[in-house]
C-alpha cells in the first residue's frame, strides 16, 4: 500500500513540557517511536533517550550543511545490484521444528493472542 | 447496481460482463455528485517459489508446510531475491505501459502475527514500475501510478470463544502465504464509477493472465483489490477525504462496496458532516462497509531500505528482451477481430475463450466474420474447441451462409467436428444434411398449398400467423432439413404472386 504521511496531532495526556532538542527531536517523538516498537519506557528513560537520540540527530544534521545535490543516494554500502536466485524449490522440513518452538500451536498452525479487530 | 454482475468462476469473467460503452459516470449518486476511485490491486506472481525464500509458492497446501527458515523469520537467515519474480513483475509492468527503473526494497514495520519477522519487505520510494496506464474498452485510460514488488503476508484465522460478551478468542496463523511474491498495482484516482472499476480490474486480470504474470484467481486470493473511494461535486477537480475499503473478494463485491461507500460519503456531506480518512471493511452479507476498530495512533510503518537486499537494476537489454517476449495483449486481440468485421461483444468473448486465433484464421479463410464469432460465442464453450481446424471451421461457416446447412444443422455438425475432427461436408452428408434444392422445396410447397387451399387463401389475404402453419408443413415434409429462411422467401414470393 502507499501510505501518506498523516499530520501529527497532539497526543492526549502529554502534559510534560515538550521541548525540542538541538536535533529537532521532542520527548513526544521518542514516546511515539517507543510505542510503535512496543517498548514501555519510564519517564526517566524517556528523558534519558530523548537526550541521547537528540545528540545523534544533531550529529546527523551536520550533513545538512553539505551540498549533496550531486551525490547519488546510497541505498546499500556494497556497489552491487541484481543479486538473484533461481526459481527452484528447496524442500526443508521445518514444519514440526518450527511449530515445536512456538509457545502454542494448534492444528498445525501457530496459536497467537488476538491482535487488532480481526474478523472471524 | 446493475444486474450484469456475474458470479466469479474459476475461469472468471466467463462472459464480457461489462458493457463496451461504459459511460464515464456509471454511478448512481444524487445529481451533482461524482465518484473518485483509485484501486490497489495485489497480484500473486506465478512463480514456483516465494519472493525471498526457496519455499514453494502453492495455494491449498496443509498449513505451514510451504515454509522455510527465511519466510519464518528465523534468526540468522537472509533473503535472496527470486529472479523470476522480478522478471514477471517487469512483464506485467511493461504490459501496463510502465517505466521500469532501478529500485530498492524497503522494510514496512508493524506488529502483527501475519509476518513472523515483524516487517514486510515491500518497495516504498523507489518502486520497480511507475507511470503506466491501462486502456479500457470504452477508450478511457486509467493511469497507473506504480506497480511495486512485495511479499505476501501469512493467513491468520480468528477463532472466537463463545459465551463471552467481549470475544477474546485467539488466532491461528498459517505462514504458507507469507513471502509469496506480489505485485501491487496502484492506479491513479481516475475511475469514476463501480462499473468502470470492475472493468478496470477485469481488464487487468486479463492482462496478467495473458502475460503469464499471475493466474489472477479471486477465489484463491491470488488477485485482491482495495478501493480508495471519495466523492466530489461533479466537474470539480478537488480530491476530498477518501476511505480505503478492504475485504473485497469478487468483482461483484467491488462494485457494491464502491456504490455503498460513495453514497455514504454523499449522505454525510448532505447532512453537513464529512467522512474521516480510515480503512473500512466490506461486509458482503450486510451489504455495507464498516470501520475497523479505530487505532489509537495513525499508522506509521517506519519504512527504510532493507539492508539485507541490494537494489534491483534491470538493464535495458533485459527490459527489451522481456518486452519482445510479450504476447499480443487482449485489447489488441479484440481489436483485430473487430477490424476483421466482428462485433465488439463477440470479439471480447472470443478472446476471453482464447479462440480469437481460430476465429481470425477462419475469417481469413473466407468465413463470414460475425457468423464465425457467433459460433464461437454460442457453440464453442466446450473442451476441445481450441483444437478445431480453422479451415474446417471456415468451411462450415461457408456451408451455412451459402444455404447448404441451416443454423441448427450447422450447430450439430460443429459439435461433431469438435469431437471427431472430421470435415464438415463429410459429417453433413453422413447425417443426411443435404441442402434442399429450392425447386424441390417449391414443388413440395405447391403440393401443400393444393392440399390446404383454405389456409393458403387466408394467408394470402394477410393472416400472418399462418406462416407458421406452412413452415411447419414443409419442415414435416422435409424432416426438418429445409432452411427456414428459404421457406420464408418462398412463402413471400408465392403469396404476393
Amino acid at each position: 500500500m502507499v501510505d501518506e504521511p498523516v499530520a501529527d496531532e497532539p497526543r492526549a495526556g502529554s502534559a510534560v513540557a515538550n521541548e525540542t532538542t538541538s536535533g529537532g527531536l521532542t520527548r513526544d517523538d521518542v514516546a511515539e517511536v517507543a510505542s510503535l516498537a512496543l517498548l514501555e519506557l519510564t519517564d526517566a528513560e524517556l528523558d534519558e533517550f530523548t537526550g541521547q537520540l537528540g545528540a545523534v540527530l544533531a550529529h546527523a544534521k551536520d550533513i545538512e550543511a553539505l551540498d549533496v545535490s550531486e551525490v547519488a543516494p546510497t541505498h546499500h554500502p556494497f556497489p552491487l545490484a541484481n543479486v538473484f536466485r533461481d526459481d527452484v524449490v528447496e524442500t526443508t522440513d521445518v514444519h514440526d521444528a518450527a511449530l515445536g518452538m512456538a509457545p502454542e500451536a494448534e492444528d498445525g498452525q501457530f496459536r497467537v493472542p488476538p491482535a487488532l479487530g480481526e474478523e472471524p | 447496481m446493475t444486474d450484469v454482475d456475474q458470479p466469479v468462476s474459476s475461469t472468471m469473467l466467463s462472459s464480457w460482463d461489462v458493457a463496451s460503452d461504459v459511460a464515464r459516470e456509471d454511478s448512481h449518486l444524487p445529481d451533482g455528485w461524482e465518484m473518485v476511485i483509485g484501486l490497489e490491486v495485489h497480484a500473486e506472481l506465478a512463480t514456483e517459489t516465494k519472493m525471498f525464500s526457496p519455499a514453494k509458492n502453492h495455494f491449498g497446501a496443509e498449513p505451514n508446510t510451504n515454509v522455510h527458515p527465511v519466510c519464518l523469520g528465523l534468526p540468522g537467515t537472509l533473503p535472496v531475491v527470486n529472479g523470476k519474480a522480478v522478471e514477471l513483475s517487469i512483464r506485467l509492468g511493461l504490459a501496463l505501459n510502465c517505466h521500469v527503473q532501478r529500485c530498492v526494497f524497503a522494510r514496512k514495520n508493524y506488529f502483527y502475527p501475519d509476518m513472523p519477522k515483524d516487517y514486510q519487505i515491500s518497495q516504498y520510494d523507489r518502486p520497480l514500475n511507475i507511470n503506466g496506464w491501462l486502456e479500457l474498452a470504452s477508450g478511457h485510460r486509467i493511469g497507473i501510478e506504480r506497480a511495486h514488488m512485495e511479499e505476501d503476508t501469512g493467513k491468520s484465522t480468528h477463532v472466537g470463544e463463545s459465551g463471552r460478551i467481549h470475544d477474546a478468542g485467539y488466532s491461528l496463523v498459517d505462514y504458507n502465504r507469507a513471502g509469496v511474491p506480489l505485485l501491487e498495482i496502484v492506479s491513479h484516482p481516475d475511475i469514476r464509477g463501480p462499473e468502470e472499476a470492475k472493468e478496470y480490474v477485469a481488464e487487468l486480470q486479463r492482462i496478467m493472465i495473458a502475460v503469464g504474470a499471475s493466474d489472477g484467481k479471486f477465489e484463491e486470493g491470488s488477485l485482491r483489490v482495495d478501493a480508495n473511494v471519495s466523492v466530489r461535486p461533479s466537474g470539480s477537480d478537488e480530491l476530498r477525504t477518501r476511505c480505503e475499503i478492504k475485504n473485497v473478494n469478487s468483482l461483484r463485491s467491488l462494485g457494491r462496496a464502491i456504490q455503498y461507500e460513495a453514497q455514504r460519503h454523499v449522505d454525510l456531506y448532505l447532512a453537513g458532516d464529512k467522512p474521516v480518512q480510515e480503512t473500512r471493511h466490506w461486509d458482503e452479507e450486510g451489504g455495507r462497509t464498516r470501520a475497523g476498530r479505530s487505532k489509537e495512533q495513525a499508522e506509521d510503518y517506519r519504512y527504510f531500505p532493507d539492508p539485507d537486499l541490494v537494489p534491483v537494476d534491470p538493464s535495458q537489454e533485459w527490459i527489451d528482451e522481456i518486452r519482445a517476449s510479450l504476447p499480443v495483449l487482449p485489447r489488441e486481440r479484440r481489436q483485430a477481430l473487430v477490424d476483421a468485421g466482428g462485433s465488439a461483444e463477440n470479439a471480447a468473448l472470443a478472446v476471453e475463450r482464447d479462440l480469437d486465433g481460430l476465429a481470425l484464421a477462419a475469417i481469413e479463410a473466407g468465413a463470414e466474420p460475425e457468423r464465425t464469432l457467433t459460433h464461437v460465442a454460442n457453440n464453442l464453450a466446450v473442451d476441445g474447441a481450441d483444437e478445431l481446424n480453422a479451415g474446417n471451421f471456415a468451411e462450415l461457416v461457408k456451408l451455412e451462409t451459402g444455404g447448404g446447412l441451416t443454423a441448427t444443422q450447422a450447430k450439430t455438425v460443429l459439435a461433431d467436428m469438435v469431437e471427431t475432427g472430421r470435415a464438415p461436408a463429410d459429417i453433413a452428408a453422413e447425417l443426411g444434411f443435404e441442402a434442399m434444392d429450392t425447386s424441390e422445396l417449391e414443388g413440395m410447397l405447391d403440393q401443400i398449398i393444393a392440399d390446404n387451399p383454405d389456409e393458403w387463401g387466408r394467408f394470402c389475404e394477410g393472416e400472418a400467423k399462418l406462416q407458421g402453419f406452412f413452415t411447419g408443413q414443409i419442415m414435416k415434409a422435409t424432416k426438418g432439413q429445409a432452411d427456414g429462411k428459404v421457406i420464408a422467401q418462398l412463402l413471400a414470393q408465392k403469396s404476393s404472386a
